[in-house]
């Protein structure tokens, strides 16, 4: 019997494999940051051990940066000190560090594919469950928690059990106006905020063929929202394509000798998985959500499903959503006014998103009471968005063009969004208090964003382009 | 790793689905790089209101409920892979969280913890529920080396599955990195004997 694409890459990095216990599955590329990282190395002082292969692991600080005047230094005392910590742990454990005012610093799921440390067949590990990102080159990438991050640092392995796999396949071709972080959107709101959990998913059909890598990576970062631990697509030309000649990407002969490999990285036609999903693109429209899990989205005409129709267990936690959200069941979103717009994220805040909304907002100007935010995803497409003139085009609309970082996604900056205030976000969590204690987010593509940002509510995006 | 004992204990009821680790510790209370003290910021947005005042509504505010074990709506622990949370939860006291179903990482991360995360059919959960909310001072026992949660008033039980190698570290009070440290050798041999000289 054939073997699925997870299985290929899983199975080529078992270094033990016994009955009753979980894989030792060998790790390629570590990515570590600010927040997640400490503990982990105090272990290892703690144990008197080194990082066993310090040249696969590679560090940025995202979460907890500021992205106004990164140049100075951190105002916030216990931002500054945990930065600052990871400064000093990555130097005494020899491992590089992209901190801030380093050209390659950035969203750490935004500089590994940009410098070409994300490649085909690798698995990639960070304590970060959007690590499922990496997954749009072919590769096995998940979020893990910091005792694991510790695990990694002491042997360049994990103990993790084979997950089961889930095939997604969305055929067809998307409608105008639709793209990327719809589709995904979509397939969540379709399969619930748990309905992936405890399986890796590959994502097929013409449709996922047909996005760009930009758009692939929205797609397998947000796996994580439907609980799986990651989610892939084979790699084909665009992939190789992307990666070529990018900073650490193999090159001349180990270029070739990479090519030949990954073009066997495909699930064979007789491979089985534990469950298979398909899905029309033509179904998809401009997505929205409006509850506090990433499984309450709605197409932005559509208005919201009303209670009575959930389950009846689930019904008081689906009220208190809505009343938390402020929304009412059968209510339609369209029309409602929007007070701030982020546009960001290791989800939306690529190059290609930027230059998406800028082409849409050129000449336009935002409505008057919307504050937004525009966050790069790395030092890299902040400079090529400026440039390309991009920042000259969110100044004219009255767009921040800030600096990168996780930003206003989790709010562990001051990047918050005030209490009560609604948000249109392209991130990836509409969780309560995500954003800012009691910040009502509703997750959309960046051109929902932008024409929210533009018309000040929600609108149907379709209707301006 | 503290070994994990035999537990009988009251239990602390929230029956909300989908809580996610967002909710169990808000991200502006991860900037801390040791790993004791987040319990006092457990369910913070839920715990206290904008005044750092305490919300009588919630179940950890109640006098009426406590315990060592937290019993939770399907899909605990979603969202977020930040281990905080379990320390969180481990931090405040609790060693056991019982739900009919949990994101993958959290339940790693507790186990990594030795806080056992065990799953109950949706019917168990709602005999539990039930069970609490009729006595809050309801016992239950959980006792791993035999699998099995009990409602000791009515004798009803419930066998849950769990990795039979966590089982034994939670057990033990062993960790994942004395096991795999322990296959060194191995991991070297398998660096060396890779072929894909690309990815180094």
């Amino acid at each position: 019997m054939g073997k699925t694409l997870v299985e290929k890459i899983w199975d080529a990095h078992v270094v033990k494999r016994e009955e009753g216990f979980p894989d030792i599955l060998y790790i390629d590329t570590h990515l570590i940051h600010e927040v997640t990282s400490p503990q982990a190395f105090d272990g290892l002082r703690k144990r008197g051990i080194p990082v066993f292969r310090p040249k696969q692991t590679i560090a940025t600080a995202d979460h907890n940066v500021p992205t106004l005047n990164q140049h100075l230094p951190i105002r916030e005392e216990l931002s500054r000190y945990q930065v600052d910590m990871l400064t000093k742990n990555t130097k005494e454990f020899g491992i590089e560090l992209y901190g801030l005012g380093h050209p390659f610093q950035g969203i750490v799921h935004v500089i590994g594919p940009e410098l070409g440390i994300t490649l085909p067949g690798k698995t990639i590990v960070c304590g970060d469950s959007h690590t499922s990102t990496h997954g749009a080159f072919g590769a096995i990438a998940f979020g893990i928690g910091t005792s694991q991050v510790e695990q990694v640092f002491a042997t360049q392995c994990l103990l993790q059990s084979k997950p089961k796999t889930m095939k997604i396949e969305v055929n067809g071709e998307l409608k105008k106006g639709v793209g990327a972080k719809d589709i995904i959107l979509y397939i969540i709101s379709k399969i619930t905020a748990a309905g992936g959990t405890g399986y890796f998913v590959e994502y097929a059909g013409s449709a996922i063929r047909s996005l760009s890598m930009e758009g692939r990576m929205t797609v397998c970062n947000m796996s994580i929202e439907m609980g799986a631990r990651g989610g892939l697509i084979a790699p084909d030309e665009t992939t190789f394509e992307y990666i070529k000649g990018r900073e650490f990407a193999p090159k001349g002969e180990k270029w070739d000798e990479a090519l030949a490999y990954w073009k066997t990285l495909y699930s064979d036609e007789d491979a089985q998985f534990d469950k298979v999903l398909t899905f029309d693109a033509a179904d998809i429209e401009p997505m929205i959500t409006y509850g506090t899990n990433p499984g309450m989205g709605i197409g932005v005409t559509q208005s919201i499903p009303p209670t009575s129709e959930q389950p009846e267990s689930e019904q008081p936690s689906y009220k208190k959503a809505l009343e938390y959200m402020g929304f009412t069941d059968g209510e339609s979103l369209l029309g409602k006014k929007v007070d701030y717009v982020f546009i960001g994220s290791c989800t939306n805040s690529r190059l290609e998103d930027l230059r998406q909304v800028a082409t849409f907002v050129k000449g336009k100007r935002k409505a008057d009471d919307v504050e937004v935010w525009v966050v790069p995803g790395s030092k890299q497409v902040e400079a090529q968005a400026r440039a390309e003139g991009i920042d000259k085009i969110f100044e004219e609309a009255g767009f921040q063009l800030r600096e990168p970082g996780c930003s206003a996604c989790l709010g562990m900056n001051e990047d918050k969004i005030p209490a009560g205030k609604y948000c249109i976000s392209t991130s990836n969590r509409n969780f309560e208090g995500r954003q800012g204690p009691n910040a009502r987010t509703m997750l959309a593509s960046p051109l929902t964003a932008a024409a929210a940002a533009i018309t000040g509510k929600v609108v149907d995006v379709r209707e301006y382009i | 790793m503290k070994k994990f004992e035999k537990l009988t204990s009251r239990v602390v009821p929230l029956p909300i689905e989908n809580i996610d680790t967002d909710q169990i510790i808000p991200a502006r209370f991860l900037k801390a790089t040791t790993r004791e003290g987040f319990g006092d910021n457990l369910f913070r947005d839920w715990r206290f209101d904008s005044n750092n005042q305490p919300k009588a509504d919630f179940v950890l505010n109640d006098p009426k409920y406590s315990g060592e074990i937290l019993v939770a709506g399907k899909n605990f622990g979603c969202g977020s892979s930040r281990e905080h949370a379990a320390w969180a939860i481990q931090d405040y006291g609790f060693k056991v969280v019982v739900s009919s179903f949990f994101a993958d990482i959290f339940k790693g991360n507790a186990l990594n913890n030795g806080v056992l995360p065990i799953t109950v059919s949706e019917e168990f959960l709602e005999k539990i529920f039930a069970q609490v909310f009729a006595n809050p001072e309801a016992q239950f026992e959980v006792d791993l080396e035999a699998q099995t949660i009990t409602i000791l008033a009515t004798g009803e039980s419930f066998e849950f599955e769990i990795n039979p190698y966590k089982k034994s570290c939670l057990l033990n009070g062993y960790d994942d990195i004395d096991f795999i440290l322990s296959h060194k050798k191995e991991i070297e041999n398998f660096e060396q004997t890779r072929p894909f000289s690309f990815y180094r």
